[in-house]
């Protein structure tokens, strides 16, 4: 029973760590608390639903296309709201409240067109069958779960730690000014940054909305809370904090709910929210922080 | 006292929006107080329903009288205002943010499965104890305390950080207690807004306080702007009359509130009434 609540705490949690890693990489590399963020977590698994339910592509087709347009989506947003207020060097609140006036204008705009009911993929999309191991249930979707976050997760470190991008992308997340000196074209890796973190963003709301079965305009508001949770206790910009404090997250709300109540789910992870913040703000992995003048 | 029947006709058709003009100019003012020392609160809705959850209970529950329940109103929301502003204020300002935003998306959950706050249907037959009059004065005695501590030394310090929190400090301005000073006013006229707009609404529910309605708040106090403690509560008139008139259209209101907050921030960051508070000497 442990060891299944376990399982299925881990593959939650992958979800929430590959959510919490575009947006965490989304703030290291370009300083912003993009709240946006999680508009493309939700327009992600709206193209699932689109590409399966309308045009019936099988899922192996509908993840890669929806993750990618919500990169796209999120390139264009990240263009429309943030380019002036870089240009001018504006303080980090002021791209955080354009932000977060335009998720709220995305999700309402949404809702209106599309109504706040909840809609569901076509049946049949996914095998429904559970393989069992050891005793131990996994289901189609868990599996798909475990493979699209670790073949992406794996191609982000890689990205990150083993290319000329990634070694420029860290340049940038290291200081700004001295990384556009170096001939690094800022204007294109910042539209990049984003076009990644909108795909993390986007496969983790098609691998949710598979796994919940449900789609909703603003679903991606509530996982925001999630992302919030793993950033902070990671550390701002953490990428590896980002990967243990979600995968910690996912277990710790499957045990809640399993052995408390499920109510309490979203009250406990805020609890850790901010016990850390009261104990160890630079996140439980993260340096100490230096404030910058 | 008797009114003239006239008036009690208008009071009665449009009595319910007279009082959310007072509501919201108080919501307005507390996120003015916040954002007019530099930080940026997303808790103000989430204060607001601590108030309004907190004082319906007192007056459902343990039957306390108004003038009781009024002040005792603000007690959660500042309690919930330094638990998390004393850890945040310490950082960055996108800590408080966050964290104030997470508040109002845990608390909704919170009301919503807990069964003392009548979970998803909310509470019922709170008693309409809060007169207009009431709301009004508490607006004017706000705005006019507002004006006096701006116009002081103190408005000076806070309109210091505005500008540069560092070179404000360096200055010797104790900037975490201003902060948190500022945080802990906003909690507690967000809480009595909560307290009056439940008992003049006589029914509240979870979803009232969540992020949609903090994200109006917000844009209440950008829309006016904060260079006087006026101009949000125009701000939040502007934006409360506005869907009023414009029924038509109330599905795509929080579209507007949303663009109504890209704009100001990118090309009015003073808010429509620009001009600043006028000072002796400045």
């Amino acid at each position: 029973m442990l060891a299944q609540q376990l399982v299925n705490g881990v593959l939650l949690g992958a979800t929430y760590a590959l959510f919490a890693l575009g947006f965490t990489l989304m703030f290291g590399v370009l300083r912003v608390i993009n709240l946006t963020y999680g508009f493309y977590f939700t327009a992600g698994a709206f193209l699932s639903l689109l590409l399966t339910a309308r045009f019936g592509l099988s899922i192996a087709l509908a993840l890669p296309l929806a993750a990618i347009g919500a990169g796209v989506i999120a390139v264009v947003i990240d263009w429309a709201l943030l380019t002036r207020l870089r240009r001018k060097q504006a303080p980090e609140l002021a791209s955080l409240m354009v932000t977060l006036g335009g998720v709220l204008a995305l999700y309402s705009a949404m809702t209106a067109w599309l109504g706040p009911d909840i809609r569901r993929l076509p049946p049949g999309l996914i095998s429904a069958d559970a393989i069992v191991l050891w005793g131990l249930r996994v289901t189609a979707a868990q599996f798909l779960i475990l493979g699209a976050t670790s073949v992406l997760v794996a191609a982000l470190l890689v990205l990150l730690r083993g290319t000329r991008l990634g070694l420029a992308l860290r340049a940038m997340a290291e200081r700004p000014d001295a990384a556009g000196l170096m001939g690094i074209n800022t204007g294109r890796a910042a539209a990049l940054v984003s076009f990644m973190s909108g795909t993390l963003a986007g496969a983790g709301g098609v691998l949710i909305g598979l796994n919940f079965n449900a789609i909703q305009p603003f679903m991606g508001e509530s996982m925001m809370l999630r992302g919030f949770v793993v950033i902070i206790v990671g550390g701002l910009g953490d990428v590896r904090g980002a990967l243990i404090a979600g995968l910690a997250l996912g277990i710790i709300e499957v045990l809640t709910a399993g052995y408390v109540s499920s109510n309490l789910k979203e009250a406990v992870a805020f609890m850790i929210l901010v016990a850390v913040l009261w104990t160890r703000p630079q996140g439980l992995f993260g340096r100490s922080v230096v404030r910058r003048a | 006292m008797t009114i003239p029947p006239w008036l009690d006709d208008f009071l009665w058709t449009y009595g319910n929006l007279i009082n959310a003009l007072g509501v919201n100019g108080l919501l307005a003012l507390s996120m003015y107080v916040v954002l007019s020392v530099g930080q940026l609160s997303l808790g103000q809705a989430a204060f607001m329903g601590l108030g309004a959850y907190s004082s319906a209970l007192m007056t459902l529950q343990l039957k306390l009288p108004f003038f009781v329940v009024l002040p005792a109103s603000c007690l959660l929301p500042v309690a919930f205002a330094l638990a998390i502003g004393i850890p945040t204020l310490r950082l960055s300002g996108v800590y408080l943010a966050i964290a104030t935003i997470g508040l109002g998306e845990v608390l909704r959950a919170v009301y919503l499965n807990l069964d003392m706050v009548g979970g998803a249907l909310g509470l019922n037959g709170i008693p309409e104890k809060a007169q207009t009059w009431m709301i009004f004065s508490l607006l004017i005695v706000a705005v006019a305390g507002l004006w006096l501590v701006a116009r002081s030394r103190i408005g000076r310090a806070m309109e210091a950080m505005r500008e540069d929190t560092t070179a404000a400090a360096v200055m010797g301005i104790n900037v975490g207690r201003y902060q948190l000073g500022a945080l802990v006013t906003s909690a507690v006229l967000a809480g009595i807004a909560g307290c009056l707009s439940a008992h003049q609404s006589s029914f509240i529910g979870p979803n009232e306080y969540g992020f949609e309605p903090a994200v109006t708040i917000l844009s209440f106090a950008l829309l006016g702007g904060i260079g006087t403690p006026i101009a949000p509560v125009i701000g939040a008139w502007i934006l409360t009359l506005l869907p009023e008139m414009l029924r038509g259209f109330s599905d795509l209101r929080l579209v507007f509130n949303g663009l109504i907050i890209v704009g100001a921030v990118l090309f009015l960051p003073r808010g429509l009434i620009g001009w600043r508070m006028r000072r002796r000497g400045a």
